[in-house]
């Protein structure tokens, strides 16, 4: 199936889908997330999660954007469900029910963003030190780093340069 | 004090036989786990009751870095996720990086980064051989593995300036064309090679030792490895012919002809099985592409607004600017030293959008997620790496087996912690 004939599929139940370079996106609520997966592996084949992860947009509203990667694994189409989330209600519901490859990937989301995943098994950090403070991926954590001498100048690190 | 089988046993009152469970840790600095990976195991006396990964000892923050460089500075940061699959991380990411622009790398281009993925495939599977071998107790495998490795180093350090983080794949085709002799020496190569593969086999696919460590051992059928997203040769090994280059074909792999291999036991063995078949496999797509390379052509996109500026050639120093393009920036056109300045200070800007596209590494479904927000630096790059999700299926094949079991296992997995960890 291509791009847009799977759009076309799903158009009329879920009037938010978008064909962008041949990648599709389907937007939910996050009270729609569990069905919506269920009914996409049901109806399109859609059995495999290949990741979960977000993106941070500080000083919008929503800020984050959670993102699940389907793949068919009998079709060979792909698909991408995007959640919407506001800062001060950054929980979501977890998949790891539905597909439990996403035990980790949502642990690395928490680690990195502090969205929280309910009804998780297991929601600890993963990549970052148990005591680690802050949620390093959002755009607010500074990269961190050094002054460099170089030539007699003092370098920044690259996150504080002016370029 | 144990409460499997329902009783409790405890020693002080009853005088009885002690049942303990041990609980020690294998890593994160342990000779068999492959770099740092650290398993805590329970233990009943020699048999695992439960295995649980800990992963983040190689935490680096790639995808945090990336977001503060330019879109072709990203090349040289992914290349070192997944050390052992360089080439295949800076694939992904320039694919993807394309696939936002909307541009096409060259067919020429295309031809070498298959060559080279290839080539990459056999040096990762060569030091899954050889580490393998070792954990196992086949030293010698070890050494042929690191030994049939270094040409292909060699191969790669000709024409890319390093053995490894080759940083060669660039957005919009390669850095640079092959150098003078290259084909002849992976000729040689593909010449040498298949024999070395069958010396493997000769040493490993009849040995009682061998066999007796690797059959049965880490059994994953698939209804397992499916739903916990086990992708790669592990995969394959299971019975399930999932292959990206086969199923979603990219880089033109679609006229390429190679087999999908797979073993039906799920286990160590079949794994080891699946790994060597594949190395013929990526043979066989070497020799198509060396056909393909007596066409020339261009290496890298024309678009001035994509492609990098310099020029690189051999002077006598060795590698360098070109200098017929150094005079010209410097001294004939003002506008070309502004372009220059400007992309290589401030780089290609990337409409915004999103796009997740998977390549075959050694391992597994390599997946990059970019996002772009129009500027000249990636908004997000989440790599989507295939030992990291692999490793969740390992306390299922590890329980109820004995701890050496354990080192069978967790290497024929294959997880690199430089991917895992990122």
């Amino acid at each position: 199936m291509t791009p847009a004939e799977l759009a076309d599929r799903v158009r009329t139940r879920f009037p938010d889908v978008t064909v962008g370079r041949d990648d599709v996106t389907v937007v939910v609520g996050r009270e729609e997330l569990l069905e919506t997966l269920e009914t996409f592996r049901a109806d399109l084949g859609l059995d495999s999660l290949s990741s979960v992860t977000a993106t941070d947009w500080p000083g919008r509203e929503p800020r984050f954007w959670v993102a699940y990667e389907l793949y068919a694994n009998e079709q060979h189409h792909r698909m991408r469900v995007k959640v919407a989330l506001s800062e001060g209600d950054a929980r979501i519901p977890s998949v790891t029910g539905a597909f439990p490859t996403a035990d980790w990937h949502e642990r690395e989301t928490f680690d990195f963003y502090g969205i929280v995943f309910e009804g998780h098994p297991d929601l600890r950090r993963i990549l970052l030190p148990e005591g680690w403070e802050g949620w390093p991926l959002r755009k607010t954590e500074e990269l961190g780093g050094v002054d460099t001498r170089f030539h007699g100048a003092l370098i920044p690190p690259v996150d504080r340069r002016s370029t | 004090m144990s409460e499997r089988d329902g009783t409790v046993v405890s020693p002080d009152t009853t005088g009885e036989l002690r049942q303990e469970t041990m609980v020690i840790n294998m890593g994160p600095q342990h000779p068999s786990t492959h770099g740092v990976l650290r398993l805590l195991l329970e233990l009943d006396g020699e048999t695992v009751i439960d295995c649980a990964p800990i992963v983040g000892y190689l935490h680096t923050g790639i995808e945090k870095n990336v977001e503060y460089r330019t879109w072709q500075q990203g090349v040289t940061f992914v290349t070192r996720a997944d050390y052992l699959s360089s080439f295949f991380n800076e694939l992904g990411y320039c694919l993807a990086v394309e696939k936002l622009l909307g541009v096409e790398a060259p067919p020429r281009a295309q031809v070498l980064r298959i060559l080279f993925c290839e080539m990459n495939r056999i040096a990762s599977h060569l030091v899954w051989l050889a580490t393998s071998g070792l954990e196992l107790g086949a030293v010698s495998v070890m050494l042929y593995g690191f030994r049939e490795r270094e040409i292909i180093l060699d191969i790669f350090e000709a024409a890319t300036g390093l053995r490894m983080n080759h940083a060669y794949i660039r957005i919009g085709g390669v850095v640079m064309d092959l150098p003078e002799g290259s084909v002849d020496r992976i000729r040689d190569f593909l010449e040498v090679m298949p024999k070395r593969i069958g010396e493997y086999e000769r040493l490993l696919s009849g040995n009682p030792i061998w066999i007796a460590r690797n059959r049965g051992v880490g059994v994953l059928p698939a209804a397992d490895a499916l739903p916990l997203g086990v992708t790669g040769p592990t995969l394959r090994a299971s019975g399930v012919a999932r292959d990206v280059r086969r199923d979603e074909p990219y880089s033109g792999y679609d006229e390429y002809a190679f087999e999908v291999i797979t073993r039906e036991d799920g286990d160590c063995y079949a794994r080891f099985e699946v790994r060597i078949e594949e190395m013929k496999e990526s043979l066989a797509i070497v020799e198509q592409c060396l056909d393909r390379l007596r066409e020339a052509g261009p290496v890298m996109v024309e678009d001035p607004k994509v492609r990098w500026p310099a020029q690189l050639e051999v002077g006598p120093d060795g590698i360098g600017n070109s200098m017929a393009y150094v005079t010209h920036i410097m001294e004939e056109s003002m506008e070309a030293l502004i372009h220059h300045f400007k992309m290589v200070t401030e780089g290609v800007s990337v409409p915004s959008g999103e796009v997740y596209v998977p390549v075959e590494s050694p391992r597994g479904e390599l997946g990059y997620y970019v996002v772009s927000d129009g500027g000249h630096r990636p908004y997000r790059v989440k790599i989507r790496d295939p030992s990291f999700v692999n490793l969740q299926a390992v306390p299922l094949m590890v329980r109820g087996g004995l701890v050496a079991d354990t080192i069978a296992a967790i290497a024929s997995v294959d997880p690199v912690m430089g991917g895992v960890d990122r």
